[in-house]
Order: C-alpha cells, then structure tokens, then sequence
C-alpha cells in the first residue's frame, strides 16, 4: 500500500438513505484498499449530515420502486453513517461540507455531524482532486 | 462452489465469526484483527457474504499479507490470514 494512488474525490448530492449507503460502500472499500478519499457534501447529501438528522429515516431515490424502501430497510445493512466511521478508522477519509451549500441551506457548522471535518469551497476540493470526480 | 479445503496445520490467533454481517462487514473485522494482531498472527474469518469471496483475496493481496486458505463450509467459508508485515 506504499504507491501513491488517485484520490477518490467524491461529491455527495442526495441524502437519501440508499445513495448514502452505496456511497460510504464505496468510500470504505476505497480507504481499505489504501486509497485516499477526499468527500465534499452539497445540498440534500449535506443535510443528511446535519448531527439531528443523521440517524432519521432520508427515504430513497426517486429511482427505487414503490416497495424500495421497505426492502431497504429490511436488508438491515449498517447505517451509512457508521461505514462513514469505519472508513475514517481505516484509512484516509476527509469529509468537508461545501461552503454554498451551507450559506444556500442556512446550515452551520455547530450544527453538522462530527463525521464532517470541515467546511470548504469548491476550489480547494478541486485542488486536491487528482482525477476524476465522482458524483452522486 | 470450489471447495478448496487443505489439511489444516496452521495455528490459529483468532477466529473472527462474521457470519450473517453485510458486505464490507467481515473485511472490516478482519482488517480491524490484523492491525491490532502482531506479525505471525493467523487470523480466521468466517464469513457468509458473498463479497467476502472477491474482497477479502483483494484486501490481502494489497495489503501484502498472506492468505493462508480459503475452507468453503456449508452455508459460509473460512479465510485464514497470516499478518505478514
């Protein structure tokens, strides 16, 4: 795990509990495997982390049929939030929350989840990506 | 299912039973087991997610330790892992 490797740059956008879980899978398998992931919340993904609301039930995307989230919920998969935790455990994770979300939402930074790391602007989260975006 | 069961003569640290927790779960355990193990340990996993099959040969792989066997049981397999460094 010595190589220096493409950062997972990772926006999340949606706080529904579905994408939520696919993301922290994603991010955890990530800093198992040694690689670096550098997350930016915007919006609805950004709510989500708002410390009262984490453990709420964020429903599912508009794509999930009319039974989804039942079959969500019945699949008693780990909180996204706590494969967030894991992942920081593991390996590198930073999670910054996007600052015109924050201004667009009326969110501050006392009211965010101590997963989050921080607040910053999109330029200093492009600034670090080394490679592709992704977005969900 | 492949069932790849040799003569265990391996001695076991610790045995992880994982069984029945989701994908990334059991990696999750056994990476937890390993970092807090010495070199030399075997660590033992058993796990019925079916990503474990892929994941754990790939984690180990990367992470450069050794992966002792896989034993297939019934219903779930057991990963043996030698933390190598």
């Amino acid at each position: 795990m010595d190589e220096p490797e493409e950062t997972l740059s990772l926006i999340i956008f949606s706080g529904t509990d579905d994408k939520l879980t696919s993301a922290s899978t994603l991010v955890v398998g990530a800093a198992a495997l040694g690689r670096r992931v550098d997350i930016l919340l915007q919006f609805w993904g950004l709510d989500a982390f708002r410390a009262d609301s984490v453990h709420r039930e964020h429903g599912v995307a508009p794509e999930a049929p009319s039974d989804g989230a039942r079959r969500l919920h019945d699949a008693h998969l780990a909180h996204w939030a706590d494969v967030f935790a894991q992942a920081k455990e593991v390996g590198e994770v930073s999670i910054h929350a996007c600052a015109q979300s924050m201004d667009a939402l009326g969110i501050t930074e006392q009211q965010l989840d101590p997963l989050v790391d921080g607040v910053e602007g999109i330029a200093a989260f492009m600034a670090e990506a080394n490679g592709p975006v992704v977005f969900i | 299912m492949e069932n790849t069961t040799t003569m265990a003569t391996t001695q076991v640290t610790e045995v992880i039973d994982a069984r029945g927790m989701a994908c990334p779960g059991p990696l999750l355990s056994l990476i937890g087991a390993i970092r807090q193990g010495a070199v030399g340990d075997v660590i033992e996993v058993w796990s019925s997610d079916q990503g474990s099959r892929t994941d754990i040969p790939a984690w180990v792989a990367k992470a450069r330790h050794e992966l002792v066997e896989v034993v297939d049981v019934d219903g779930y397999a057991r990963y043996v892992v030698r933390k190598a460094r």
